[in-house]
């Protein structure tokens, strides 16, 4: 229940509102840094500021490098962006469900992430690209409002450099010099290279987009239990205990933040639950 | 006085001059003493010194949002009913700090607070209130987290129990299958008899260290006609409900009328104080506050009770899920009677009536439910029971 001191190793600003935090435990902490399960979240700490739910973006194959990345939104998360090398966090976790890399073994796997929601999907990136035969097609399809607003830019490129990762990416608007694709991501489903019957979806992004992919990946009759997406809800406590983040009967903390589509599907369609 | 042997479930009798000396037998083995005592206008659960400080003389009347304190003349000692505070004031605080941090260098460090290891005796738990903390216990300590603060609390706790021995206006704890009689749970258990000349209790023991107590007060064992006489006290008590719900399928109907007009016609009346979520024994909702001295090297972080009926409580960036009064009373009454069932598997409502009679508009959880069963919006809704929800 109580925050473990973590030391700011590296930050990177991704873009203007964004950045990543790699951490390590704070010197004299002695317990080994936690495995995490890709999809997972830790609370962060910045210090009499407040707590703020942050998916753990890194290699899960590489636990001691602890990575989160951030959009500086409001109170605690614009405290998380002052910090600099050296300086102390506090971190709670790893907390939540995870992606069904199990179960995805031996099927395609189509990702779709709007804005941020690349950062809770990069962790399957890494571990599919490590364990590239036990998969069969992989798609990412990744979305943002502008180019400038693109997490991640150099790993983007370099996974669509490699033959056995189709990686397509698409921003809202653009200025002219923008050579890539002006629309909304969901465009890219019905084209994509992946087998409907066999594929598990992996969704993160707002809402309402979603909404929109589910709705891309049902066309195409994909079965509604092979697709997955992960929630937000607001969060205090991330241990089940503080009441905020119940979406329906499930609490979005320990239940989630990643679900079933099938398992959520008619709470999806009542507004304001 | 016969000795006789106590056990858990034996019953004896303890005379009314006798409760002095549950107190001090209770403040020799080190318990705080809490329980009913009137203060500004209600009954309220307080620090007791003595059983002097108990309602005696004092009756409650209650109806949708009224409360009102009379006193009576048979010197009674719990003849109310459940009043606005409820146990969760002293198992489930307010306002808990969690830990403490100290800034020096850049870098912190963080000490957590110890869980409460006072020992505390809580005297007059009514048995609607024994389920909710049962419930609460089912929050708190039986889910894949446990929290340790609630758990030091409830371990170092002495519950002396109440049977009713009358129903309050908006009670229905028999609806709810809650009471008036407590089944287990307890220490103790007391149900109080007033007869001409005799003013007395017969106590039933709940635990071991219920029985060592008792075995400390002058008490002998129950005759026939004793037990009979608490028997048709709680009896009469459980037919004298002031409220009813019918919770047949209950979990059903509310996840098929999640779009039911009902719930527009409910927000147009709620003011979305949150007064009823402070006054349930089971609503646990918490947020935290973080707080830094003047220097900004002192920090601490507080636990307090929060409510869903407040627009915040939701809130994520870009503004909150449940930006109006009726998503948030859905919220609320879908929580108590349906998902509650599903999260934690048991009703979040007891049936101790505190929301309907602190209202201050009066709204009615069983008028409510009413109201959804008798007109469902689903046709897999199952309307049954008669109009006054009686099954
Ligand atoms: C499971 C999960 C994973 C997340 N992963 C990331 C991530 O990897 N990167 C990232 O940048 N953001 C992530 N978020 C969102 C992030 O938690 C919020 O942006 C952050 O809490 C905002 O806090 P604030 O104090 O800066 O903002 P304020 O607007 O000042 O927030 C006030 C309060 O509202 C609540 N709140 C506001 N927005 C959110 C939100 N979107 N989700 C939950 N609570 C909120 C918090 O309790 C906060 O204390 C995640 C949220 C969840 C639930
Ligand atoms: S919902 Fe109302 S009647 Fe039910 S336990 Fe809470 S306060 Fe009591
Ligand atoms: S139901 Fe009544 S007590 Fe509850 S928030 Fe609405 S007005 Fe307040």
């Amino acid at each position: 229940m109580v925050p473990r001191p973590h030391t700011v190793r590296r930050v990177w600003q991704e873009t203007h509102d964004t950045f990543t935090l790699e951490l390590a435990p704070a010197a004299g902490d002695g317990a080994a840094p936690s495995s995490f399960a890709p999809g997972q979240f830790n609370m962060l700490y910045a210090f009499g500021v407040g707590e703020a739910a942050i998916s753990i973006s890194g290699d899960p194959a590489r636990p001691e490098r602890l990575v989160h990345t951030i959009r500086a939104v409001g109170a605690t998360t614009k405290a998380l962006a002052r910090l600099r090398r050296g300086d102390t966090v506090g971190i709670r976790g790893p907390f939540g469900s995870q992606w069904p890399l199990g179960e995805a073994a031996g099927r395609d796997i189509v990702i779709i992430a709007g804005g941020i929601g690349l950062a809770p999907l990069r962790p399957v990136v890494y571990h599919v690209l490590q364990n590239r035969q036990n998969y069969g097609n992989v798609v990412l399809l990744y979305g943002a409002r502008s180019p400038g607003d693109l997490l991640y830019a150099k790993e983007l490129e370099q996974w669509r450099g490699r033959f056995d990762l189709e990686v397509q990416v698409a921003v809202d608007r653009a200025p002219a010099t923008w050579r890539g694709t002006v629309g909304v991501v969901t465009n890219f489903i019905p084209r994509a290279r992946f087998d409907p019957s066999e594929a598990v979806a992996m969704i993160c992004g707002p809402e309402i987009m979603m909404r929109f992919a589910v709705q891309g990946i049902e066309e195409l009759e994909m079965k509604s239990e092979s697709i997955y997406i992960s929630m937000e809800r607001n969060m205090k406590c991330a241990v089940g205990f503080c009441g905020h983040c119940q979406f329906g009967p499930a609490f979005i903390c320990k239940d989630g933040p990643v679900f079933s589509y099938e398992s959520v599907r008619a709470l999806l369609n009542i507004r304001g639950i | 006085m016969t000795e006789i042997a106590l056990t858990v479930g034996t019953h004896s009798v303890l005379e009314r001059a006798s409760l002095d000396k549950l107190f001090a037998a209770l403040s020799k083995r080190g318990f705080r003493l809490v329980g009913p005592t009137v203060r500004d206008g209600a009954i309220v659960y307080d620090e007791l010194k003595s059983a002097a400080d108990l309602p005696v003389g004092w009756t409650d009347e209650q109806k949708g949002g009224t409360y009102r304190l009379k006193s009576r003349n048979d010197g009674a000692v719990f003849g109310y009913t459940a009043g606005p505070h409820s146990w969760k004031k002293f198992l489930h605080p307010p306002a808990v700090r969690l830990w403490q941090a100290d800034r020096a260098d850049g870098a912190f460090e963080i000490k957590e607070e110890k869980p409460d290891a006072q020992k505390t005796a809580f005297i007059g738990v009514r048995s609607c209130d024994l389920h909710a903390i049962a419930v609460q216990d089912k929050v708190f300590l039986n889910g894949r987290y446990l929290d340790p603060y609630y758990q030091a609390r409830r371990e170092n706790s002495f519950i002396a129990a109440i049977n009713c021995s009358q129903a309050g206006g908006t009670c229905f704890c028999v609806s709810m299958g809650t009471g008036p009689k407590a089944a287990s749970g307890f220490d103790l258990a007391l149900t109080e008899i007033r007869e001409q000349e005799r003013h007395y209790f017969v106590a039933e023991v709940g635990t071991e260290l219920g029985a060592e107590i008792l075995a400390e007060l002058p008490h002998r064992e129950v005759e026939g006609h004793e037990k009979a006489a608490a028997d048709e006290t709680v009896a009469k008590t459980a037919q004298a409900m002031g409220r009813q719900m019918d919770t047949t399928n209950i979990k059903e109907l509310l996840y098929q009328n999640y779009e039911h007009p009902r719930w527009d016609q409910v927000a147009g009346r709620c003011l979305t104080c949150a007064n009823c979520t402070m006054v349930c024994p089971t609503c646990f909702c918490t947020t935290v506050e973080d707080v830094t001295d003047l220097k900004g090297e002192h920090a601490e972080r507080w636990q307090k009770w929060d409510s869903c009926f407040t627009r915040d409580f939701s809130y994520i960036h870009g503004g909150s899920i449940r930006a109006t009064p009726k998503t948030r009373y859905r919220q609320w009454m879908t929580h108590k009677l349906a998902t509650w069932i599903d999260q934690f598997g048991t009703s979040g409502c007891v049936g101790c009536g505190r929301c309907i009679t602190w209202c201050p508009v009066g709204i009615d959880i069983t008028e409510e439910v009413r109201a959804i069963r008798e007109a469902p919006q689903s046709p897999k809704g199952s309307p049954t029971g008669d109009k006054h929800g009686n099954t």
